[in-house]
């Protein structure tokens, strides 16, 4: 070889690789992509999709369905939950790669935040359901003369109901509907007043990612806290999205009672690699123990299950 | 800390070529300490100014302060607040310095560390690691840094043999255009694979966009092996960079082995990039602007283009991350949206006037 030390600087340099991961216990960042993503933000995918969106109430396009859908496919994990929790389970043909509850959904390939017209369109529906319209897909299942409903992600607790008592009716299913939103209500309120009563008002930290993000007393997931009394340490950072990513400085320095983790399954958080986090074991909610675990799932959708989010936030909450 | 294992032991220890050179460097240290200084004082938190120096000499100086800081004021500085302004230091230090290294080996003013699919490769690597790799949470070591690090140097060696093995006269074009090419491919296998699996998208995301904000001790003692070597390693080349800079078949005729020293550079930039991207993600702009506008003000010879872009990339990224902390605080802002807001309209000032005079 004309270079013998070619393989060998590479050797030597793969060599260093490894030894740098040893001394390396957490996940790193990095990047490839073109610069342009440098200069983007992505507010975590889930939530930050809501954000610049029209208000949660649900909005239909393409042609009125005459009658009570047989062959619905849900890209919503929200309206998933939904459908089956007021009886229009055995209608729902395909949901999307996202809709992981309940079991029993149809789950396939098929993609909410990437839809693919086709694919839809060869499950045969006479229903869609969707989350983001974003990629337009509303207007192209139109032009199929498949009906589509979008069902925004909700501002307000009162969206839920509102989507929940739009599926019944769009499934025949409208006693039921409200039957499950009655009972939430009643669940709701009975989670709040069994929730401890803090002596002064508590602040949380909602963790949406490691890096983070978090979200403020406007956004869904605030308004759920506040039923509970309880006000986001990222209220002064809101820039205007509701989901802000704060400083590590900042999160510190508010010293929030109660931090609650979103990220449990995204970012394989808990409350022991919170407690690991230089510095962090200063925080009240670290020594009082008032970190809190939350599935991603049920703290980042809109549907029945949000009285389950609320009462992991009340059994969560320090008594005192 | 930052002021004396930074600039202070390659600006002392460099051979000065030249007289003007150490003018150069006393400005470049004094920046860099400068912006290390600013970096320590502000932030979200807003601590008093002098518990904070007294506090840093606390922890620095073999002697034992009171600053007067909280306990918690005292972590947030220390733990927080330091271990940032010093990543931030060492990465615009590796960007910068690659970036020059590698406009060198090339002779391409457009050369970065991203140019040759370093960038891309790590990104690939990284996203294979987060998707099909195995839970991390028990192993001894994290395979994403190391994933990272090979799918970055593979990206290079890939590049770095396709233009060589075309053209026999191992052009630098050919390099560059090689690496072109597989960024691209790269990048595509990235996107693939990433929307591929939803359920680790987000993780993906996270990664791409850096993680400035949760720099820790950890971060930078990973880095600053790295930094020695590289750094180390690329000054001990300036001179036979500047002799590239005649030309390959001049330089050849000169003596220079001219495959060997681009090899050398290339992978000791490299090196250096995949260390700064495998801790704070993807902060462009560094390596192209600040070797350029160092270049325009103090000439285009390596002997000082190579540690004033060090030193100057390390004090442009602390000053940037500075204003990424402090501008929308308590929010953050992303670093590169600060690098290239302040940096591209400085650069064209620079430009301008350097056109002009």
């Amino acid at each position: 070889m004309k270079h013998p030390w070619r393989p060998i600087a590479l050797a030597v340099a793969l060599l260093g690789v490894v030894g740098c991961g040893a001394d390396r216990p957490d996940a790193a960042g990095g990047t490839p992509a073109p610069a342009t993503t440098s200069t983007t933000t992505a507010a975590p995918l889930t939530m930050a999709s809501s954000t610049s969106r029209a208000p949660g109430a649900a909005t239909t396009s393409g042609p009125t369905a005459p009658s009570a859908p047989k062959r619905i496919v849900s890209l919503s994990p929200t309206a998933t939950e939904s459908l089956f929790a007021i009886g229009a389970g055995p209608l729902v043909v395909a949901v999307d790669d996202q809709s992981n509850f309940p079991a029993e959904a149809p789950r396939t390939e098929l993609s909410g935040f990437r839809p693919n017209v086709e694919a839809i369109a060869a499950k045969n529906p006479d229903l869609v359901v969707i989350a983001d319209d974003s990629a337009k897909l509303a207007e192209a299942l139109g032009k199929l003369k498949i009906p589509v409903l979008v069902q925004l992600p909700a501002k307000t607790i009162d969206d839920v109901y509102a989507q929940i008592g739009e599926l019944g009716t769009r499934t025949g299913r409208r006693s039921q509907a409200d039957a499950l939103t009655a009972r939430m209500k009643a669940d709701l309120a009975a989670a709040v007043a069994a929730a401890p009563k803090p002596s002064k008002p508590l602040r949380y930290y909602h963790e949406l990612d490691d890096t983070y993000y978090t979200v403020t007393s406007t956004t869904f997931a605030g308004q759920l806290y506040r039923l509970f009394g309880l006000t986001s340490i990222a209220d002064a950072a809101d820039d205007g999205s509701g989901f802000p990513q704060l400083s590590a400085e900042a999160i510190l320095t508010a010293d929030p009672d109660v931090i609650f983790l979103a990220d449990t399954k995204c970012c394989k958080q808990s409350a022991r690699t919170v407690a690991a986090r230089p510095g962090w074991s200063t925080l009240k909610a670290v020594k009082a123990n008032a970190v809190v675990e939350l599935d991603d799932d049920l703290a980042s959708r809109w549907g029945p299950r949000i009285v389950e989010f609320a009462r992991a936030v009340a059994a969560g909450l320090p008594r005192s | 800390m930052a002021v004396a294992v930074g600039p202070l032991g390659i600006g002392t220890r460099a051979p000065v070529a030249g007289s003007r050179i150490a003018p150069w460097l006393a400005c470049g240290v004094a920046a860099l300490a400068g912006a290390v200084v600013i970096g320590i004082l502000t932030g979200p938190a807003g601590l008093p100014l002098g518990g904070s120096l007294v506090e840093v000499a606390d922890h620095v100086l073999p002697v034992d302060l009171d600053s007067g800081l909280t306990a918690a004021q005292a972590t947030i500085l220390w733990e927080i607040r330091v271990p940032r302004v010093l990543l931030g230091a060492a990465v615009g230090w590796l960007l910068a310095g690659a970036g020059a290294a590698y406009q060198g080996v090339f002779r391409n003013p457009l050369a970065d560390p991203f140019t040759l699919g370093s960038a891309a490769g790590a990104g690939l690597g990284a996203t294979l690691a987060i998707v099909y790799g195995p839970a991390t949470g028990s192993w001894p070591l994290d395979p994403l840094p190391v994933a990272s690090f090979a799918g970055a140097l593979l990206a290079v060696a890939v590049s770095y043999m396709l233009g060589t093995g075309v053209d026999r006269s191992r052009s630098a074009t050919s390099i560059v255009l090689a690496g072109i090419a597989v960024a691209a491919f790269f990048t595509a296998l990235q996107t693939y694979v990433q929307q591929r699996d939803t359920d680790t998208v987000q993780r993906v995301y996270t990664w791409l966009l850096g993680r400035m904000s949760t720099a820790t001790w950890d971060d930078v003692r990973l880095v600053m092996p790295y930094l020695i070597v590289c750094s180390g390693g690329l000054l001990a080349l300036r001179r036979m960079l500047d002799v590239l800079r005649v030309g390959e078949l001049e330089a050849a005729a000169l003596g220079l082995h001219v495959a060997r020293v681009r090899l050398a550079a290339v992978a000791l930039a490299t090196l250096g990039t995949a260390a700064a991207v495998s801790v704070t993600g993807l902060i462009g702009f560094v390596g192209i602007i600040v070797p350029h506008t160092v270049r325009l003000v103090a000439g285009a010879s390596y002997r000082r283009v190579l540690p004033l872009s060090m030193l100057c990339g390390g004090a442009f990224l602390v000053l940037a991350d500075v204003l990424a902390r402090t501008l929308a605080s308590p929010a953050e802002i992303p670093i590169g949206v600060v690098t290239a807001f302040f940096g591209a309209p400085f650069f064209l000032l620079v430009l301008r006037s350097r056109r002009r005079a």
